[in-house]
């Protein structure tokens, strides 16, 4: 099974990650985040950017890391492909590396304005492997 | 949707009768086929919003509603501060005042045809577009500020337009009451580098033709005629706008236990108007108001910059401009009764009717301008708000075609290239940097607009006035 997935909603799209725990499904749900506006497999992790966030429980920390990624994308001009999560608790902390946007070698989709509470899930299954996942606003 | 599950007011009226927590109906406007097509969502989302404290007559639906945050895109709910009426920055949206306007060019269709490939690189050049895009005007904590505050007349004051531009803007050009201090520095910071870039997604501007009028009398008021070349541009509050959004969704989920609002999807999150909460929202949002008007005004400024180069006897003049995503404290009659009511419009326009005051003086007798954004392959359509709507939806009406399909979907089934391709063929001329994004906004991947627009027409929400097709699309 591959370890990131989008689903449908309407106007917009949904992100899922799957991982052996919580945070490594984060990690993948920021990687099918990029794959939203990009290739991931064409974002060279040149330049680390740290990200810390604290929520009352683990699926607002879901919302509030991917929110605090697309804030850093924004304001930074950059994508990211590959992620780094630890969760202690209410609180994460996070890696992310990427480098500038270059149309030239980015093929660019659509920039995402927010994540959302829509469809959000952050949960075990019975084999024990965690998903994290919601709707982003495009 | 499921029309066993509706009451059938009338040919375009469908209900959703009180049950469980709701406080007032729903009410879903559309024709029969509209209503079969609706995502079953739209059904939950519409009787959710019914159930929140001071919402006032009924949650009403629009012939485009679909799927949405909390809020039905395409929703409309009128909220009370006496009877305890919150404010949702769901209701709203992420993108805060969405929008689109148009404007006249004074130019006849055949005036631009021989030029149009250059013209649409012309634009494409000077329009910031698409994923990364900056602008070129970067605002101190000063300007920001003053940005925030003004809006469009700001935009106008550092010379992006003229005085006349602001008359035929919602609020004339500035909402009043906004608080820059109650956005994040965040979200200022967002928004730094974005200052007249038109975004990406479903965002656009157009060259279009007037193909076909339809009320004649309204639409020599409104200045058009068959043959007229005019421009729509569609964008909201860019950065800034998202993270308001982002921002407060998070602040009113957590302050609404507190305040006691039970919510029955955590994307309904809200808080009392009268709340320290509601009111820090209020201020922020209608910055974000300011944003986007201003932000459209500025790609207003860059389109006559290019039209002036290239085609010197045009004159662009701005025919009107409206906002999708908003709350605003409106007075309408309820029972009698005039009363004051923060209004959401979540994807969805204003409507106002003949003579109604909110609306320009030039335009008033004919009703608001109502400004419908289509898909860069069939056509928009301008109408005319109406005095029904009052009593309908607190006057308002639909604000475009709605998706058919997903992003995903629409990859699927076509290539950007050949969208881009079979459009050229037809005399539409798209640039964009993004073919996938093309390929995502596939005419294809959106609803008849046709349909909404009539549904909305004969549903008494507004009057079809004039079905605009477009000629180049730069798309984000």
């Amino acid at each position: 099974m591959m370890s990131w997935e989008h689903f449908d909603h309407g106007a917009d799209i949904g992100v899922r990650g799957y991982g052996a725990s919580p945070a490594e499904a984060f990690g993948q749900a920021a990687f099918a985040l990029t794959a939203v506006i990009t290739d991931p497999a064409t974002v060279n992790p040149k330049v680390a950017v740290h990200v810390a966030c604290e929520a009352p429980d683990l699926e607002l920390l879901l919302v509030d890391w991917l929110n605090a990624l697309i804030y850093e994308m924004a304001t930074r001009k950059m994508l990211f492909g590959r992620f780094a999560v630890r969760i202690a608790g209410n609180t994460l902390q996070g890696e992310a590396w990427g480098e500038a946007v270059d149309r030239a070698r980015h093929p660019l989709a659509v920039e995402v304005k927010g994540a959302t509470y829509t469809a959000l899930r952050v949960e075990q299954n019975p084999a024990g492997l965690w998903l994290a996942e919601c709707v982003v606003d495009v | 949707m499921d029309t066993a599950r509706l009451i059938r007011r009338d040919e375009f009226t469908w209900e959703i009768s009180p049950r469980g927590k709701m406080r007032v109906p729903a009410i879903l406007y559309a024709d029969e086929a509209l209503i079969r097509a609706m995502d079953e969502k739209v059904y939950e989302q519409a009787a959710n919003v019914a159930t929140l404290p001071g919402i006032v007559r009924a949650a009403y639906a629009m012939p485009d509603a679909h799927w949405g945050y909390g809020f039905p895109i395409g929703g409309v709910a009128a909220f009370d501060p006496a009877a305890g009426g919150v404010v949702s920055a769901g209701g709203v949206g992420f993108d805060i005042s969405c929008g689109v306007r148009t404007l006249h060019t004074g130019l006849r269709r055949p005036d631009i045809e021989a030029i149009k490939p250059v013209l649409a690189e012309a634009l494409y050049a000077c329009i910031p577009c698409g994923v990364g895009s900056t602008g070129s005007i970067r605002l101190n904590a000063r300007e920001m500020s003053a940005m925030l505050t003004d809006g469009a007349r700001w935009a106008v004051r550092r010379g992006y337009g003229t005085a006349e531009d602001l008359e035929r803007i919602e609020e004339g050009g500035r909402m009043p009451e906004a608080q820059p201090d109650e956005v994040s520095d965040q979200a200022k910071q967002r928004q730094r580098d974005e200052m007249g870039t038109l975004g990406s997604g479903n965002h656009y501007l157009e060259v279009q033709h007037v193909a076909r009028v339809f009320e004649p009398a309204i639409a020599a008021a409104y200045g058009l005629q068959e043959g007229d070349v005019v421009i729509s541009i569609h964008c909201g509050s860019r950065g800034l706008g998202h993270q308001i959004g982002t921002d407060f969704m998070k602040k009113m989920l957590a302050s609404a236990e507190r305040y006691g609002i039970h919510l029955p999807d955590r994307e309904l999150a809200c808080a009392p108007i009268e709340s320290p909460v509601g009111q820090s929202y209020l201020g922020a949002m209608r910055a974000g108001i300011n944003c986007a008007l201003a932000n459209r005004q500025i790609l207003t400024h860059l389109t006559r910059e290019v039209f002036r180069d290239l085609l010197p006897d045009a004159r662009l003049t701005l025919l009107y401009d409206v906002s999708h995503n908003t709350c605003k404290l409106e007075e309408h009659v309820v029972d009698g009764v005039p009363r004051r009511l923060f209004v959401h419009r979540k994807g969805a326009t204003r409507a106002f009717g003949p003579g109604h005051p909110a609306v320009a003086p030039a335009l008033r007798a004919a009703g608001q301008p109502v400004l419908i954004g289509g898909t860069m392959g069939t056509a928009s359509y301008v109408l005319a708000g109406t005095a029904e709507s009052e009593a309908r939806s607190f006057g308002s009406a639909c604000h475009g075609a709605g998706r058919a399909m997903s992003r995903h979907q629409a990859t699927r089934q076509w290539q950007g290239r050949q969208v881009v391709d079979d459009l050229a063929a037809k005399g539409v001329l798209i640039r964009s940097p993004s073919l996938r994004g093309v390929a995502e906004e596939a005419p294809g991947a959106y609803k008849e607009v046709g349909a909404v627009v009539d549904a909305a027409h004969q549903a008494g929400l507004a009057r079809k006035v004039a079905r605009l097709e477009p000629l180049i699309c730069i798309k984000g």
